[in-house]
């Protein structure tokens, strides 16, 4: 969080000059041009010793680099994949998949946790088949997704689904538990009756919570679909990565690892970015705080 | 602002009994508390803290459901919250996702009333209070004092019969309470509505009040009447006269009949309804993939 603050504020250019002192050339305030130098070395550093490893297939007795590819391999495989059509192929199985699992876990999950959180009838009826379920890592579902789904592509969207429903799910709870009851009993004073109080109050006062279990939910997402597509797949970007391992096209594998984190990331930063933009208060709160 | 007249606005309170708690730590806040308030009349509940004051009026409002006797409004029995009884906290209540003006407006909302009416009804309260130009901003920008005006327009809006104030300018520095509390006399003197308010500053009560009801400490008792005759509008000059300070040793004999009294903890007009939150074993934020 605080480096993308820092280095914005770095490249947004120095502050006004304040009148009355010569006016100096922009330039970037010391300490943040060493840290930001500091964290592009350690990342070079990092490739070269990928490269020297990987280039004296260095053998380290319980672990060896003999078949790992070098970074240049690496990179060459990679523009090879990007543009190949086979990319668009596994990059859309992959987001459709991402996109049906998720978004059905994120009704799912706010829409019970709205409930959960809210009434005591429904924490009692709900939770104990969910406290059973909680701990069973998504991934553990697959054989039994397989067997359950004929078809293998709703199969993976029920394991994303599993992998992204109960953060989203407990950070809601967590959100509507901390409402604070001044603020329905003024909502109530002033005219706010049934569903209408989920709507104006009980929502947007946990929908900073509920923003912090999405981002989580589509961290976990990805790490499950990428084991269901490696088990049970045809298309999409985990089984690419299998593939690649099982064709001996060892740089397909790194190729098919970076996406993954690029995607993960760029899906996480999404929801980040709109739960910034759905919670401005907050933000303003924040920065008092 | 047109002036309006209420023909409404009389409060009736007879032996009203208020207990809280479970078994043996139950106990009474609140003893055989009986007066009116005629319509407009504006009275200040005065008491130490802890003395069930603002209990009362958190059962005025609808919140707390007595364990006996009886609650009126206009000859009606009053069950529930409801916007002819506007309540304002100590602390602010205003719904930080929401505009000051979308604040001021929310009562209009929750009646149905179509946007732009909304909007020019709560400019118009807006500019009453003092707040014109503030609109837009969100309620974290404001001043404690801003806060609390904001807090008046968008109770006021629904054009109460009784107006309940529990301390509502207890958190605010001497100089903004002393504006805040002519401001309040200013908008009252424009909206004849009644008032109930609840303070333990006797300065406070003597410069607002037609009456005030003087209560012991817990169980609450009323255990004064004192009409207040000082002429209106009033100003801070009032408050070194000599009749101001006759009456305030009045005040001062009737609350300290003897020092060294154990200072009691502050009852919410909520009541314990904050401590009965249900405490869900699967509210603690772990996750499970």
């Amino acid at each position: 969080m605080s480096l993308p603050d820092t280095l914005a504020a770095g490249l947004a250019g120095p502050a006004a000059p304040v009148s009355g002192q010569p006016r100096r050339l922009p330039r970037w305030p010391a300490g943040r041009l060493t840290a930001f130098a500091l964290g592009a070395l350690s990342l070079l550093a990092s490739l070269l010793l990928w490269h020297a490893l990987a280039t004296s297939r260095a053998h380290l007795g319980f672990i060896t680099f003999a078949h790992v590819p070098p970074p240049s391999e690496v990179l060459e495989a990679g523009i090879e994949l990007l543009s190949s059509p086979k990319l668009s192929l596994h990059v859309g199985h992959s987001l459709a998949r991402i996109g049906a699992g998720y978004l059905s876990a994120a009704l799912a999950g706010v829409g019970l946790g709205l409930l959960i959180g809210r009434f005591r009838w429904a924490a009692r009826a709900l939770l104990p088949p969910l406290e059973v379920l909680r701990p069973i890592p998504a991934v553990a579902w697959i054989p039994l997704a397989i067997l359950m789904f004929p078809s293998t592509e709703v199969s993976m969207m029920f394991i994303t689904f599993t992998g992204a429903i109960f953060p989203i799910l407990l950070n809601t709870i967590h959100g509507v538990e901390a409402v604070d009851p001044r603020l329905v009993a003024s909502a109530r004073s002033l005219g706010t009756r049934g569903p209408r109080l989920f709507a104006e109050v009980i929502l947007p006062s946990a929908a900073p919570g509920i923003f912090t279990g999405l981002s989580i939910g589509m961290g976990t997402c990805w790490f499950c679909l990428v084991s269901a597509e490696m088990i049970s797949g045809q298309f999409g970007i985990g089984y690419y990565t299998w593939e690649s391992y099982t064709l001996q096209n060892y740089a397909g594998i790194v190729v098919g690892m970076l996406f993954i984190g690029a995607f993960g990331m760029a899906s996480s930063a999404l929801v980040r970015w709109l739960g910034h933009f759905a919670t401005p208060w907050y933000r303003l709160q924040e920065k008092k705080a | 602002m047109t002036t309006v007249v209420h023909l409404r606005g009389r409060v009736d309170i007879q032996h009203l009994e208020i207990e809280f708690g479970q078994g043996t730590s139950r106990f009474k806040a609140v003893s055989d508390v009986s007066f009116a308030a005629s319509t407009g009349e504006f009275i200040c509940l005065l008491g130490p803290s802890g003395c069930g004051k603002s209990t009362v009026l958190g059962a005025l409002a609808g919140h707390i459901v007595p364990s006996a006797g009886r609650l009126l409004l206009d000859g009606e029995a009053i069950n529930g919250p409801h916007p002819d009884r506007g309540l304002v906290f100590q602390q602010h209540t205003l719904f930080p996702w929401k505009s000051v003006l979308d604040n001021v407006a929310f009562g209009l909302k929750m009646q149905g009333v179509p946007g732009p009416e909304r909007t020019w009804r709560a400019r118009e309260l807006i500019e009453l209070v003092g707040l014109k130009g503030f609109e837009r901003h969100y309620p974290s920008q404001l001043s404690g004092g801003m806060q609390q005006r904001v807090e008046i327009a968008r109770v006021l809006i629904n054009q109460p019969r009784v107006l309940l104030m529990d301390e509502p300018f207890g958190a605010l520095d001497a100089q903004t309470r002393l504006k805040m509390q002519q401001l309040l006399l200013d908008v009252w003197a424009r909206i004849r509505t009644t008032v109930l308010f609840v303070t333990h500053d006797i300065d406070e009560a003597l410069f607002l009040a037609d009456r005030i009801l003087v209560m012991s400490a817990r169980p609450g008792r009323i255990i004064d009447d004192i009409r207040v005759p000082f002429d209106r509008p009033r100003d801070a000059r009032l408050t070194t006269t000599h009749s101001f300070n006759t009456l305030k040793r009045r005040c001062l004999e009737l609350l300290h009949p003897d020092s060294g009294q154990p200072t009691l903890d502050r009852l919410s007009p909520l009541g314990d309804a904050t401590a009965m939150l249900p405490a869900l074993s699967m509210s603690d934020t772990r996750f499970a993939i």
